[in-house]
């Protein structure tokens, strides 16, 4: 765990000591309201979910505790828990269902809890004074109950996305703008599901009493499902990029974790210039695949260093490698870096697109250097990379690729990219 | 809800219907029709409540048709999904078993893209009867028609899962005869149901019936239509996140199926042989009832038997004269190559140890392990089959392709001892079913023409100088 994310566990850790020790001081209102929503966050917190990129998300916990933190009526009483209240049951909740988790020798998912529960406790303070006041808990003014709802939802969610965005790009040193329009984009639609089945548990709590939570549950329990299929089908298509890109090493054609390398290196620069998480998703698939052109020549190169190979060569295993891809239709993106991904930086066939000269300098790098962890064998091939910043390389992703091989052996942090 | 999504595939209308479907179409709809005709015969009409029934029943057509008309198209391509059932079983609680069947008859109106008036009126007839059984149902079981107030709210949450059950039940089971009357588009392509993730599907229609409750609820505590604009918001995220799925699946089949043309790419005489097998095993898995996650993994597992066989060099793989034991020994070498490649995939070890074994014979006389009979895995006794079928019926530098007849011969001659005789007799049955494609003779043999002896073929089997 970085630092950053000690400090966010230690903030939310004292928020979650001041909640305890206010709600056991003061007694635990409508204990049977409390009890049923903190076994419904620990169910969700269970049933954590693994999105794009390593993050971690509990859709029906945070769909439990924002409603518990936005309830107005259970049956036809009010409800009555304070704000600190909420925090303490989220909490608990959320450390139950972490247990499972952490006996089953999963990470803990610290640093995800403790950002939920912020989220949930900006929610909470914000609103249960508001739900004293006799206008908004009027069931007549459901639209100005729904409205406030609405805002605060939003506002907490980001609240969440901020602090998650704060963390990763701590962790892979991303930029912070570029780092919260990917947390943005990724969590939105869940987020949206969420806050509205939020929503709906809490008015319909107001008719059906708890029953609502076991009942309202089972929409988002499906949307969580359809979810945890497209980021298990993610990351398959990843690993299977990532297998078959060696190919071209079995086969001979070039030296062993090349493309694997050249992947990792290509997401690294790519990140340091501040490409976004579906560029660069794009561009790692790029990378691995940029040298399955060479399986159509008849004989290898010798060594497979493509940086040797001549400029006809390189062409040639530019234009099959995006044929290869283009036939399959789905990655034109792709397919496009692999065929510019020979073309000099100044030539005569115009500037190609960015992943192409991140993939051209990465994978010249990887020729030169290879497998070793010599620091001077690096040095040497950056300084032959920024000899020829004139024509061949990107100045720009040079000085990237100098960053970010001067910190590789301490290691950044490898999350994955997408 | 799952509907048929047109006949699509190579234009194919209404004109192309078998004339069971024909008949099994019209039985649905009439059935439909006799049953909606009760409409005009009650009284509603002039109850108290009318206009309020009527205003309700707008709002819920509404939403049904918004749901229904953005549906995901699933993987298959021939169906698609969307979560209009909550509409349908809202007005299951709120109007009863006639104004649901209206709600869901409403699919007439859909304006999907590609459905011609025959696909209309079989799922409108189908949408409206599920609703109307459900409807029946719910009510026998004691279920409460009305807005659910506080005290009858727990009396219908039972009557009301077992309404959601039977509605999920015939809409699928109407959706299945109609794709069992439908003959597949192109030989060899498996089955239209076979394609859909059911039990995934299943579990969501249920999840998104439980919305129709929440309709109802909701329009209890007050919100009245608004209920039904807050549902969507759920509705739709679900919708999007199938979508995606679907989506990336598909992608990533095509993906797999490029970069395995890239390898084949190294043979001239193999192209398309990855893909055909793929085809071929995933026959046999459907035939012997494999279950739809089986199938999967089995056809990318036929789709990548062969990686390994770029760690063969090229040489060896393109020598016409009889092997050195050193050569056949990098030719048995293959599979575990291709092991090597694929191990970093998350696929069932299933599909591993299929690529692993596919060329094991019964005998025990295969490579690279020498296993024998049920030490076999299933998976590669599969692929073994439809591996030795595709290299025998395509074109050869040294040999024609042989028929389908003289192909089928052969597997059988060497049933029980090359092949698993099971295994075997399911995929004729299979290809007496739905086919197989040959592929076309290469139009001209490559360039250096070297007499290519296929390390698949079982009629030429390798020759290796013994002894050196």
């Amino acid at each position: 765990m970085d630092s950053g994310e000690l400090l966010l566990v230690a903030v939310a850790g004292m928020l979650v000591v001041a909640a305890v020790a206010q709600t056991a001081a003061v007694g635990v209102a409508q204990p049977r309201i409390a009890l049923a929503f903190g076994a419904l966050i620990a169910f969700g917190e269970v049933l954590r979910l693994a999105l794009p990129g390593g993050r971690e998300s509990a859709p029906i916990g945070s769909a439990g505790a924002f409603a518990y933190a936005v309830v107005l009526h259970v049956g036809p009483k009010p409800a009555t828990q304070p704000a600190l209240q909420v925090i303490a049951i989220a909490a608990a909740g959320m450390v139950v269902g972490a247990l499972p988790h952490l006996a089953a020798g999963r990470p803990t998912g610290l640093a995800g809890i403790a950002a939920r529960l912020i989220a949930v406790g900006f929610v909470a303070a914000a609103f249960r004074p508001l739900s004293r006041n006799t206008i908004i808990s009027d069931p007549k003014h459901w639209w100005l109950a729904l409205a406030v709802m609405t805002g605060l939802l939003a506002a907490g969610w980001l609240v969440e996305c901020l602090i998650r965005a704060l963390i990763r790009a701590d962790a892979l040193r991303a930029r912070f703008g570029v780092a919260l329009w990917d947390e943005i984009r990724v969590q939105l639609p869940l987020g949206v599901a969420v806050a509205a089945t939020a929503i709906l548990i809490a008015f319909a709590a107001a008719t059906m009493g708890l029953v609502a939570l076991g009942v309202f549950i089972a929409p988002l329990l499906v949307t969580q499902m359809a979810f945890r299929r497209y980021a298990g089908i993610r990351a398959t298509y990843l690993q299977t990029v990532r297998a078959l890109a060696r190919v071209t090493e079995v086969g001979g054609y070039v030296e062993d974790g090349h493309a694997e390398r050249v992947g990792r290196l290509a997401v690294v620069v790519g990140r340091d210039l501040g490409m976004s998480e579906p560029e660069l998703l794009q561009l790692e698939y790029a990378a691995l695949m940029h040298d399955i052109g060479q399986l159509s020549l008849l004989d290898p190169i010798p060594g497979g260093a493509t940086v040797l190979a001549s400029p006809d060569d390189q062409r040639r295993i530019a234009e099959l490698g995006a044929s290869v891809i283009g036939e399959a239709g789905v990655l034109p993106g792709v397919a496009e870096i692999v065929r510019c991904q020979h073309w000099p930086w100044r030539g005569p066939d115009g500037e190609p697109p960015v992943g192409s000269r991140i993939i051209r300098a990465a994978n010249a790098f990887d020729d030169l250097v290879g497998s070793s962890a010599e620091t001077g064998r690096a040095m040497a091939a950056l300084e032959r990379l920024r000899l020829d910043t004139a024509t061949e390389y990107d100045p720009a992703v040079v000085e990237a690729l100098a960053r970010v091989a001067g910190r590789r052996n301490g290691s950044a942090g490898r999350l994955p990219a997408c | 809800m799952v509907t048929g999504n047109g006949h699509r595939s190579n234009g194919g209308g209404p004109s192309r219907l078998s004339p069971a479907a024909w008949l099994y179409v019209g039985v649905v709809v009439v059935a439909a029709v006799a049953v909606l005709a009760q409409l005009l015969g009650t009284d509603w009409a002039t109850d108290d409540a009318a206009g309020e029934s009527g205003l309700t029943l707008a709002v819920l057509a509404l939403l049904f048709l918004v749901t229904d008309s953005t549906p995901t198209t699933l993987t298959s391509r021939q169906s698609a999904w969307s979560p209009s059932s909550s509409a349908t079983l809202a007005a299951v609680v709120l109007l009863g078993p006639l104004g649901a069947m209206a709600v869901g008859a409403t699919s007439l109106l859909s304006v999907r893209r590609g459905v011609d008036l025959t696909q209309r009126a079989f799922n409108a007839s189908m949408y409206g009867l599920s609703a109307y059984c459900a409807g029946q149902v719910y009510i026998a079981l004691g279920g409460q028609v009305g807005l659910p107030w506080r005290q009858s709210f727990h009396g219908i949450i039972g009557p009301f899962a077992v309404a959601a059950v039977v509605h999920v039940v015939i809409n699928y089971g109407l959706l299945w005869g109609m794709l069992m009357l439908v003959p597949p588009v192109t030989a060899g392509q498996p089955s239209r149901a076979a394609g859909l993730h059911i039990p995934l599907l299943f579990v969501s229609d249920l999840g998104y019936a439980t919305l129709g409750l929440l309709i109802a609820a909701l329009w209890g505590a007050g919100l009245d239509a608004f209920a039904a604009v807050l549902v969507l918001v759920p509705m739709f995220v679900a919708r999007w996140a199938m979508g995606q799925f679907a989506a990336q699946e598909r992608a990533y089949a095509a993906t797999i199926a490029a970069l395995c043309q890239a390898v084949e790419t190294k043979d001239f005489y193999t192209r398309g042989h990855s893909e055909r097998v793929a085809r071929g095993s995933a026959m046999i898995a459907q035939e012997v009832g494999m279950r739809s996650g089986r199938v999967e993994a089995i056809r990318y597992a036929g789709m990548l038997h062969d990686v390994g066989k770029l760690g063969v060099p090229t040489t060896v793989l393109q020598k016409s004269g009889p092997l050195t034991e050193e050569e056949f020994a990098a030719i048995q070498l293959h599979p575990m190559r291709g092991l090597e490649i694929v191990r970093q995939i998350g696929f069932l070890d299933e599909a591993l140890a299929g690529i692993m074994h596919h060329h094991e014979r019964i005998d025990g006389l295969g490579y690279p392990m020498g296993l024998a009979g049920d030490e076999i895995p299933e998976f590669a006794r599969v692929i073994a089959v439809a591996d030795a079928f595709d290299a025998m019926t395509s074109n050869r530098s040294y040999r024609g392709a042989r028929s389908i007849e003289e192909a089928v011969a052969d597997l059988r001659k060497w049933s029980g001892t090359q092949f698993d005789p099971a295994l075997v007799d399911a995929f004729v049955a299979a290809l007496s079913k739905a086919g197989w494609h040959q592929p076309q003779a290469p139009k001209m043999a490559p360039a250096d023409g070297v007499a290519v002896r296929d390390h698949d073929d079982p009629t030429t089997p390798l020759q290796v100088i013994e002894g050196r």
